[in-house]
């Protein structure tokens, strides 16, 4: 996709400090008052025009959320978050509806350009001239949907998706234009009750990505959200809901960058993957949400809830993911294995470096029979981070023939940093076979050495090994994708040594 | 005419403990010098200082490169420059496709140098050329570098760089070791295409035998950290016949 390897040589040539997505777009936005309480989700409802059913879900999760408390069996260590010192909803306001890409504040598109996102679905279907007058490369297919801030502000490639079938479009309209399918699967995976950040992320989300791919199609093109917190004080609150039918097939990228901030913008994000028989879904996300300067200041506080059902027989959830960015990273991406035959994969690269402390893994809970799983972690830690591996296989009393295999392996460069992992494993099932492997290693100053005798600087050096480290999961990518995660692996260790 | 390589009494600590103790040797363009000497005199070391290696202190002396001081570059600038360290044990670097590491290491010099890099078809004819000549098979440069090689593959690796890369200093650390006969021939056939009027090789070796194939101009005798000796190569070949017994007490 040359269109995300763009994104990240547009965002190089523009340097600002050391974070290259550091840029703020000046336009007039659309908040919420400060704080939470039933007013804020009614405005929140109110904003999306959404039907009473909607509102009332959200008030329930609300009412659920004061209930609860905020979970602390990660490690991760942060001041108190004052949930009443947070705006909830922030939009750029619009100056009309917008029906076209034309109409979009140039501001916004100006944005986008400089993130080298293909809004313009001209551009991307033909390979236009780029601002700098080259011609653009040969581009793959992509469909887009972006979420500046809260709301979608344009969704390409709607025409072509809808011939075949396939609904991809902003949650909100998706309530309004398809509630049959929201109320059935909404929630279904990822429960209102399921955790205190899934709970206020169901009362207060803004916006967010709904894909349903019909029964036999297979998705004609990658699907692909790109997500951009840039309101100061500003929680995002990303909703979305991926359905695939039975026997279809959806490969579906996810990226984030954010703009520098001295304060800490919470983001607390909810994903939800349903497979029915035969269906495969491919979920693929490069996180680099702004990690706090060089002394920990500043930085996104990212609490992700992400589950995939494995809802249908020989069904087939796949997750991957490059976590580059964030202060704290609270994420699990995570596989129920329903179905008989199904499958969940997990591959990960986490990579922390200064201050950023990272807790993320996975959940495979075998259910049926003959269920398989496979995890592969790869951890980085630099500088003073933490960086933590936290996994759980189970399987059920019924569930014969469950087979999981998982291989983390940490890397540490540098001695200030710190990695760790806890895998939990509960087998109710004599016939499960579940296989562990972790391996922890210092970057070996000779193998630097040999590279930079061979004239790579000593950072690309580190970018090198480090890559090499993460192959097998790179390789998991969708092959652009692959190409700009390389490069943010070596971004995000810059100044990790020497 | 200036030298290509001055090492003028180097002294060198590493953790506290000095392993070169003024060490003087001149290089020119086109010559070969052999360094022979016992374990532990100080060959490695000194190909590591002059390549730039982390950990080591320079107390005292200088080195000059093309009239520069080397030891005020960083190691990559070195090698940009032309210097060029065939290990004595080459690394593995998992994942990373042999030939994926040669094209950036290749451009990140070619970038140093202010040249443009190489487009995907010349590079790849030049490798292919240079792979041939060394016995190197294609499905050996998509492996990770280094990783699974057998002992006399990793050196033909390291000859395979000193060919690409076109250094004007190859420093070669026990290019012998581990290879059996022909494995030997093909790299010592693999150096000596590279001998030319412009570029100088050091030798560091523990066997005259190669200095049968690889025939040198000069040849050092290393002993506790000093070269208490120099001549030409008929001194190796008194060596293998002697030993290094004579010249310990000289150190
Ligand atoms: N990192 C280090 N820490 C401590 N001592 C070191 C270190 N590196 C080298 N030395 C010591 O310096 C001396 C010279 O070592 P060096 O490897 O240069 O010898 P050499 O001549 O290359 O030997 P060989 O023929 O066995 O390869 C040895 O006594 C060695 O133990
Ligand atoms: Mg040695």
């Amino acid at each position: 996709m040359p269109a995300v390897q763009e994104t990240v040589d547009r965002v190089r040539r523009i340097d600002v400090d050391q974070y290259r997505y550091g840029f703020e777009t000046l336009i007039e936005s659309d908040k919420a008052p400060k704080g939470l309480s039933e007013d804020t989700v009614r405005f929140i409802s109110a904003k999306k025009n959404e039907p009473a059913w909607m509102l009332e879900w959200r008030l329930e999760a609300f009412r659920r959320w004061l209930t609860m408390t905020e979970p602390t069996w990660a490690r991760v260590d942060y001041p108190k978050i004052d949930y009443q010192d947070l705006y909830y909803y922030a939009a750029p306001k619009p100056k009309k509806q917008v029906a076209s890409l034309d109409e979009i504040d140039p501001e916004i598109l100006k944005t986008y350009e400089k993130l080298g996102i293909p809004l313009r679905e001209v551009a991307v279907l033909e390979g236009v001239v780029s601002p700098d007058g080259e011609a653009a490369p040969e581009r793959s297919r992509i469909a887009v949907d972006a979420v500046f801030d809260s709301v979608s502000v344009a969704t390409t490639f709607k025409a072509e998706l809808k011939k075949a079938g396939v609904i991809f479009m902003p949650i909100s309209e998706a309530i309004r234009e398809h509630p049959e399918l929201v109320k059935k699967y909404l929630g279904s995976v990822v429960p209102t009750s399921d955790n205190f950040f899934a709970t206020l992320n169901s009362a207060v989300f803004s916006d967010g990505s709904f894909v349903y791919v019909p029964e036999g199609v297979r998705c004609p093109m990658e699907l692909s959200t790109y997500f951009r917190i840039n309101e100061r004080n500003t929680g995002q609150f990303e909703r979305t809901l991926i359905i695939a039918d039975k026997g279809s097939y959806v490969s579906y990228l996810e990226g984030c960058t954010a703009p520098q901030r001295d304060e800490n913008q919470l983001h607390a994000a909810v994903v939800e993957l349903v497979a029915l028989d035969d269906a495969e879904i491919k979920y693929s996300t490069v996180q680099n949400w702004y990690p706090g300067n060089s002394e920990g200041k500043g930085g996104i506080y990212n609490f992700v809830t992400k589950r995939g059902d494995c809802r249908g027989r020989n069904s087939k959830i796949s997750w991957t993911q490059v976590e580059t960015g964030s202060a704290i990273t609270w994420k699990y991406p995570s596989c129920i294995l329903r179905g008989d035959n199904s499958r969940g994969e997990f591959y990960s690269i986490a990579i922390s470096n200064g201050f950023q402390q990272v807790d993320s893994g996975t959940k495979m809970l075998h259910l049926g029979k003959n269920t398989t799983s496979r995890i592969i972690s790869k951890g980085i830690a630099a500088g003073r981070s933490q960086n933590t591996y936290r996994g759980l296989v189970t399987a059920h009393r019924k569930a014969t023939g469950a087979r999981n295999f998982t291989a983390c392996d940490s890397l540490l460069i540098g001695d200030k940093c710190g990695a760790h992992t806890v895998p939990y494993i509960e087998a109710k099932n004599a016939s499960a076979t579940f296989e562990h492997e972790a391996t922890t290693s210092k970057i070996s100053e000779d193998v630097l050495f040999y590279c930079v005798q061979r004239g790579l600087s000593q950072e690309e050096a580190v970018g090198l090994v480090v890559n090499g480290f993460v192959k097998d999961v790179l390789q998991q990518l969708p092959m652009e994708f692959a190409v700009e995660a390389q490069k943010l692996i070596s971004i995000s260790l810059e100044g990790s040594v020497g | 005419m200036m030298a290509l390589l001055e090492v003028k009494d180097l002294q060198v600590r590493v953790e506290d403990r000095e392993i070169l103790h003024g060490l003087t040797l001149t290089v020119n363009q086109g010559e070969v010098h052999a360094i022979m000497g016992p374990n532990g005199s100080g060959k490695s070391t000194l190909s590591h200082v002059i390549a730039g290696k982390p950990g080591y202190e320079v107390t005292g002396g200088e080195i000059l490169f093309k009239g520069e001081d080397l030891l005020a570059m960083a190691p990559d600038e070195r090698a940009a420059k032309g210097v060029f360290l065939a290990f004595q044990y080459p690394v593995e670097i998992a994942g990373v496709a042999t030939m994926n590491f040669l094209r950036t290491a290749l451009n990140a010099q070619r970038k140093a140098r202010g040249e443009s890099e190489f487009s995907t078809p010349d590079f790849l004819r030049k490798v292919r050329e240079v792979a041939k000549s060394l016995n190197i098979p294609q499905d050996m440069l998509k492996r990770g570098v280094n990783v699974g090689f057998s002992g006399g593959e990793k050196k033909r690796n390291e000859i395979l760089q000193m060919a690409l890369f076109e250094p004007s200093l190859c420093i070669l650390d026990e290019m012998d070791s581990g290879l059996d006969i022909d494995a030997l021939r093909i790299a010592a056939d693999g150096v000596n295409a590279l001998r030319s009027p412009e570029r100088a090789m050091v030798v560091i070796t523990h066997y005259q035998r190669l200095l049968n194939y690889i025939v040198p101009d000069f040849v050092h005798v290393m002993s506790r950290g000093r070269v208490v000796k120099s001549g030409d190569k008929e001194l190796a070949l008194a060596l293998e016949a002697s030993g290094y017994a004579q010249f310990e007490d000289a150190a």
